[in-house]
């Protein structure tokens, strides 16, 4: 019963959110019907959009684990953002680099985005646990500081000449492009997604690390009295974080642009916290939920245009959803129909 | 620009009258922010109540051909997400931090939507009072056209300084941020007084962004707020929570973000992007000096949640 209020309260949230935004758009004179019929034609509607969310969903996937996983030690980390566009730069001149070795390439690739992006949020992880600098400030600090680092490599440092209008790194050769899944025209970058997904859920709920990790997030104090390496594990985890959105910088460059552009400051790291917040930091649970933000991005364009809203239309849903969820946070236990216990007196 | 060469004297001159410029903006978010810390909650929103203000008080400041109009409205735009934010935090269970988040992404989500239709027309700019009439360098002249809302933001934080230090609602303040039981014991409903510090706070972070819109760099568009807000925040934590050295702190910041800038005027365009990092990896190493993994920061309020 428990469970079902951990599933029944964010759905209640998500509804709310959707209600709310749907009088937005009644005071603006315009139809939520037709609003919300857009949003499923173009992100859910046919093969053709489903396989556009899907695409969309893998980078959603990565960096909403870079949130959900520090959350459970109790901190929250917003900034990644900046491990996404540093792990699609690091990923991009590697791929660029060392050319013609077919799969391993890709492989490489994918440990240069990983391990730049470790580092980065790693690096939050650390200031945490040496100075004691609070990690939801720090980590902001460093995506501005990453965005900064990124124009600076594209545009000058590892700038192809041969970019003119949009300055790129050297494109990827084809076979360092992420080919699409058997049967889909969606790329890999979902497989990626979903597969560090699952490998979260097991590494938080099923193992002594994970078990470790929420003792750290529950009471950092009783975990330092029961001996264990709360720092070890605050470094450890964040670095894990920090790959996974390192990765879905590498999947971007690999999959979506060829190259490391500006394109990879797109806002997936922003998304990504809203995502890990409704599944409430639960890696299984924002499979669905980045799925279903993914089809509102899909159909951002053509709702955009149908109903002639401008381009931060998704932002204010986003906005108001968020709004909505932290709400849902103060009816945790307060109804009784998600505690038996109490059913006899009723 | 004309008259003398005054070559490498250019980048100090630029940078004291880009400090001036760019920091009046900081001045108020941090002022904001150190009245709501004062009580004993974090507003993390700010930066999207900055970015609403600049472009509210862009619009009215358009629509009405005032400028002061357009403060006025900021001020007031940013009080609603003060007293949206103060209202959600004072729900049970709820948690400060991740309201700031999410009214971070709604207010910028938000000023984008309405900013639109005021990416093209040009608004009235806030007046500035020229301090440096008595010189004949353009350069150190430009830098001394001081604008009015940089001399309120600097009187201001004197005047919050005496605030806490000698009045009575200066004092509710600290009472109710560093101890709730103390607060409560003595009468004072602390949510209440919480959520109109935050209030007052939003409405400065609004007149910060109207600073940024209507003067500095003086349009609007979406690229206004480059985390000004969220250093702002980071700021007050370094200036131990007092209204004076947050204007110090401010002038700091402001400098280190008119480094890129004042390099560029005299021709340094290698690393051009690297120098815009400058105020972020200044907050960020201001934060590692002066936290401790092992202590309370001194000068914190006690029931502050960033630093339990």
């Amino acid at each position: 019963m428990r469970r079902s209020e951990a599933v029944a309260l964010p759905l209640l949230a998500l509804i709310a959110g959707l209600a709310a935004f749907g009088v937005f758009l009644l005071l603006l004179g315009k139809s939520p019907i037709d609003f919300y019929g857009y949003v499923y034609q173009a992100g859910f509607g046919s093969a053709f959009s489903w396989e556009n969310t899907l695409s969309r969903a893998a980078p959603l996937l990565l960096a909403a684990l870079c949130v959900a996983i520090p959350a459970r030690l109790g901190l929250v980390v917003i900034g990644g953002e900046g491990a996404i566009v540093l792990g699609g730069v690091a990923a991009g001149v590697t791929g660029a680099s060392f050319p013609g070795l077919g799969l391993g390439g890709i492989a490489l690739m994918a440990v240069a985005g990983a391990l730049t992006g470790a580092l980065w949020i790693g690096a939050v992880g650390w200031m945490r646990v040496r100075r004691g600098v609070n990690e939801t400030i720090s980590s902001l600090l460093m995506a501005y500081i990453a965005i900064a680092l990124m124009n600076h490599f594209v545009e000058s440092v590892f700038r192809d000449p041969a970019s003119l209008n949009k300055p790129s790194t050297a494109p990827l050769e084809e076979a360092y492009r992420l080919a699409d899944m058997p049967g889909m025209a969606v790329h890999w970058g979902l497989g990626i997604g979903l597969v560090a997904c699952i490998v979260s859920y097991i590494v938080m709920e099923r193992t002594t690390w994970g078990f470790a990790a929420r003792i750290v997030g529950g009471n950092v104090r009783a975990a330092q009295i029961q001996g264990l390496p709360t720092g070890r594990l605050i470094l450890g985890f964040t670095a894990l974080a920090g790959s996974f959105a390192g990765l879905a910088g590498m999947v971007e460059v690999s999959a979506v642009h060829g190259s490391a552009n500006g394109s990879l400051a797109a806002g997936y790291g922003y998304t990504g916290i809203l995502i890990a917040f409704l599944a409430r930091h639960n890696a299984l649970a924002i499979i669905p939920v980045a799925v279903l933000l993914a089809g509102f991005e899909a159909s951002s364009g053509l709702v955009q245009r149908r109903l002639d809203l401008p381009d931060a239309t998704m932002l204010v849903l986003q906005g108001l959803v968020f709004v909505a969820i932290l709400v849902s946070e103060t009816l945790v236990g307060r109804f009784r129909l998600f505690k038996p216990e109490t059913w006899v007196r009723a | 620009m004309n008259g003398l060469d005054i070559g490498w004297w250019g980048v100090p001159i630029a940078i004291i009258g880009g400090a001036i410029r760019v920091s009046t903006p900081f001045i108020f978010v941090s002022l904001g922010e150190c009245l709501t810390e004062r009580s004993g909650r974090i507003n993390l929103g700010l930066e999207g109540t900055l970015v609403f203000g600049a472009m509210a008080g862009y619009a009215v400041a358009f629509h009405t051909g005032s400028p002061w109009a357009g403060v006025a409205a900021a001020a007031l735009a940013g009080m609603m997400f003060g007293l949206l934010h103060g209202w959600l935090c004072s729900l049970p269970k709820v948690n400060d931090i991740a309201v700031g988040i999410a009214l971070m992404l709604f207010g910028t989500g938000i000023a984008f939507f309405f900013g639109k239709p005021y990416i093209q027309p040009v608004a009235p700019d806030l007046p500035a009072i020229p301090l440096g009439w008595w010189t004949d360098i353009p350069q150190l002249e430009a830098a001394l056209r001081v604008n009015v809302l940089f001399v309120v933001g600097a009187i201001l934080a004197f005047a919050m300084a005496w605030m806490f230090k000698a009045t009575r609602i200066g004092l509710i303040v600290r009472v109710v941020g560093d101890s709730t039981d103390a607060a409560r014991a003595m009468g004072l409903d602390p949510n209440w007084v919480r959520l109109w510090s935050t209030a007052a706070g939003g409405a400065l972070a609004g007149i910060g962004g109207a600073y940024l819109s209507l003067y500095y760099p003086g349009s609007w568009n979406e690229g206004i707020s480059s985390g000004q807000g969220l250093m702002a925040v980071a700021l007050v934590i370094f200036a131990r929570w007092n209204p004076i050295n947050c204007l110090w702190a401010a002038l700091l910041f402001g400098g280190a973000g008119a480094l890129g800038p004042a390099l560029q005027s005299v021709g340094v365009s290698e690393g051009y992007y690297l120098f815009f990092a400058a105020p972020y990896v200044l907050t960020l190493g201001l934060l590692v000096a002066t936290s401790s993994p092992t202590q309370a920061i001194s000068g914190a309020p006690g029931e502050l949640s960033i630093t339990k």
